[in-house]
């Protein structure tokens, strides 16, 4: 019987396998970031191991630096004491640092794509829950704890249980002005958070292969909000066209090899998956979240619900919670939601392809008076293009900030962070309670929504602003 | 890790579902370069609230925590783990756990422990009604009891069999892993050559 491709990478990775027990898995690549480092490389330390393979790890700075004064010692000493380990621990163990200020530096998932290091059927692993994002190129990537990040640094391998394998079909072509991000959170929507649990699911379908990398990257990325192990899509000449050329991408002979191998990897037509969702792209609209998870989300033309509508009594009384946490009235209109702070980057969209459609929406206008609008590139190399194609000039204009490279406000441990009972756009991935900053109040958006609502104040779409010159 | 067969400890109520890693631990904690010392984050949003159930002196001593479906999804940071046991939580008790979650409590040695909706929603109403109850949960069986009479919970949990196994014995993940390092290095003579490396030879 033929195998999905999700089963073609895991079984050729498998170094050792027992009934009884999980798989032994070979890890490809392995990722590092300061914050759930440094206590494996301590246990490393103490045992008295080193670093098996120190050319499959690449290590950044993301989390915690600012993105303001990145030539500067960084002002937090918390958190200069855990950068300074990590860069301890890199010297030590001989493990390749790109650290604040360095041409490759970035959030790591935007890092690894960029130079070329993700690949399909790698297994790739790092301490951050949004490694799936490198599931876009037909790779097995999930996020790890640092007790398994240590066992990585030791051995290169993680015992791991085989998933289930799930499809998530995409039919059909998203509408214009509908992105991988609206995508993917209606997605979530539909399965709340816990619907992904167990598998390793591959997203397929027209709207899927049509989109580019970067849109891919979005979806996958996201694929641990609704709870999978991993989200995964098929590599084809979209994949293979964004890697040639890349710094670590193969050259030459090794090239035609790597590209005849990862045709290769598509699900097999009698293959069968456990579980399988379909989607119509054609009726998707732009996508926001009004509670306090990813699941909790409703077309931009819709309403914050009333918690009455859900059957399932602990939905209801989550529902309530959410709604009180983000000083929201059961059956407002979402746009007519204020928001304070617009947030424009992380791994989920702080990507070229993402600042080029916020410049796109925001060129010749200006950011709503009241609102603060933060755009953050993923990685000095999107800084650095975007301002080779003049982006920073348009989102400065306008009346935004426009900053260094990291994960920033995505996640409220830098000094990126809203005040209590700010309230966000944020093209990042989470709206937990106090994600952003204690008492922030977040809504997940996609980059043209966030774009939009800068300008307008309100939780918007390009198609409610005034024609630019029109005032 | 220490070897865990049984423990029996003060239950406490967490009545939600969703209980995100930033719930458990905010990310503006996680600066420390230790294991230890992070019980200071624990809920931290939470525990400002006087009614928080963690405020409540009747679950004071608390090492079973019993909540809600969906316990731990989010970030991968296994520093909610160690905020949990630095705490002094040996076990959590809820319907559903987020994959990763789940795999960091038995790297480190917390246990989780999966039971029906209805037990979590018993244990809840048992604990509300008798504070300072203690919980008794048998890794060896796999089962739970707390409470005596009518009110009295009895019923059996989930959790994978190696990683029982391993927290009966408290093995040591890395040492078995070691244990095959042939293997290792026979697969990495397979590796094609073409695959990436973050380091060249010059």
């Amino acid at each position: 019987m033929g195998r999905t491709l999700a089963e073609k990478v895991w079984d050729e990775h498998v170094v050792r396998s027992t009934p009884g027990e999980p798989d032994l898995l070979y890890i490809d690549l392995h990722l590092i970031h300061e914050v759930t480092s440094p206590q494996a490389f301590d246990g490393l330390r103490l045992a008295g191991r080193t670093v098996r393979r120190p050319d499959l790890t690449l290590a950044t700075e993301d989390h915690n630096v600012p993105t303001l004064d990145w030539d500067k010692p960084i002002a937090d000493p918390v958190s200069k004491t855990q950068v300074d380990t990590l860069r301890r621990n890199a010297a030590e163990f001989g493990v390749r640092l790109h650290p604040l200020g360095d041409v490759e530096q970035g959030i790591v998932h935007v890092v690894g794509p960029q130079l070329g290091l993700t690949q399909p059927g790698m297994t790739i692993v790092c301490g951050d829950s949004h490694t799936s994002t490198h599931g876009a190129f037909g790779a097995i990537a999930f996020g790890i704890g640092t007790s398994e990040v240590e066992h990585v640094l030791a051995t290169q391998t993680l015992p791991q249980a085989k998933p289930r394998t799930m499809a998530v079909t995409v039919e059909g072509s998203l509408p214009d002005g509908v992105t991988a991000k609206d995508l993917v959170l209606t997605l979530i929507a539909h399965t709340g958070t816990g619907g992904g649990q167990g598998y390793i699911v591959e997203y397929r379908g027209q709207a899927i292969e049509e989109l580019s990398m970067e849109g891919r990257m979005t979806v996958c990325n996201m694929s641990i909000e609704w709870g999978a192990k991993a989200g995964l899509i098929a590599p084809d000449q979209t994949t293979f066209d964004y890697i040639e050329g890349r710094p670590e991408a193969p050259k030459g002979a090794d090239w035609d090899a790597a590209v005849a191998h990862w045709k290769t990897l598509v699900t097999d037509a009698d293959a069968t998956f456990e579980k399988e969702i379909v989607l119509d792209a054609s009726t998707m609209t732009p996508f926001v979240t009004w509670g306090t998870n990813p699941g909790q989300g409703v077309p931009l033309g819709g309403s914050v619900p009333f918690p009455e509508q859900y059957d399932d009594p602990s939905d209801r009384v989550a529902a309530e919670k959410a709604c009180e946490y983000m000083a929201l009235e059961a059956g407002t209109p979402m746009r007519e939601i204020k928001v304070d702070t617009v947030f424009i980057g992380s791994c989920t969209n702080g990507r070229i392809e993402d600042l080029r459609a916020a410049a796109e929406i925001i060129r010749g206008r200006q950011v709503d008076k009241d609102t603060r609008l933060l755009v953050v590139p993923g990685s000095v190399r999107v800084r650095l293009q975007a301002q080779d194609e003049g982006l920073d000039v348009i989102f400065k204009e306008a009346g935004g900030e426009w900053r260094g490279a990291g994960c920033s406000m995505c996640l409220g441990m830098n000094p990126d962070t809203l005040q209590p009972g700010e309230r966000s756009a944020s093209t990042s991935n989470r709206n937990f309670e106090g994600r952003q900053g204690k008492g922030g109040r977040t809504h997940l958006v996609s980059v043209p929504v966030a774009a939009a609502t800068a300008i307008r104040g309100t939780l918007s779409s390009p198609a409610d602003l005034e024609p630019v010159g029109s005032n | 890790m220490d070897r865990f067969t049984t423990h029996t400890g003060v239950g406490i109520p967490l009545r939600r579902s969703n209980v995100d890693t930033d719930q458990i631990i905010p990310a503006v904690y996680l600066k420390r370069v230790t294991r230890t010392g992070f019980e200071d984050g624990l809920f931290a949003a939470w525990r400002n609230d006087p009614t928080f159930v963690l405020n409540n002196e009747g679950y004071a001593g608390a090492s079973v925590l019993v909540a809600g479906p969906d316990f731990g999804t989010g970030s991968s940071r296994e520093h909610a783990v160690w905020a949990l046991q630095n705490y002094g939580f040996k076990v959590v008790i809820s319907p559903r756990f987020a994959d990763i979650f789940r795999g960091n409590s038995g790297k480190a040695g917390l246990l989780a422990a999966q039971v029906d909706e209805k037990v979590v929603q018993r244990l809840w109403d048992l604990l509300d009604e008798h504070p300072g109850t203690t919980v008794t949960v048998d890794l060896e069986s796999r089962t739970i009891r707390a409470g005596e009479g009518v009110d009295a919970v009895e019923d059996s949990f989930d959790i994978d069999d190696y990683t029982r196994w391993r927290l009966l014995e408290g093995l040591d993940d890395i040492g078995i892993t070691l244990g095959h390092a042939d293997a290792i290095t026979s697969f990495e003579a397979t590796r094609p050559a073409w695959k990436p490396a973050t380091i060249h030879a010059h």
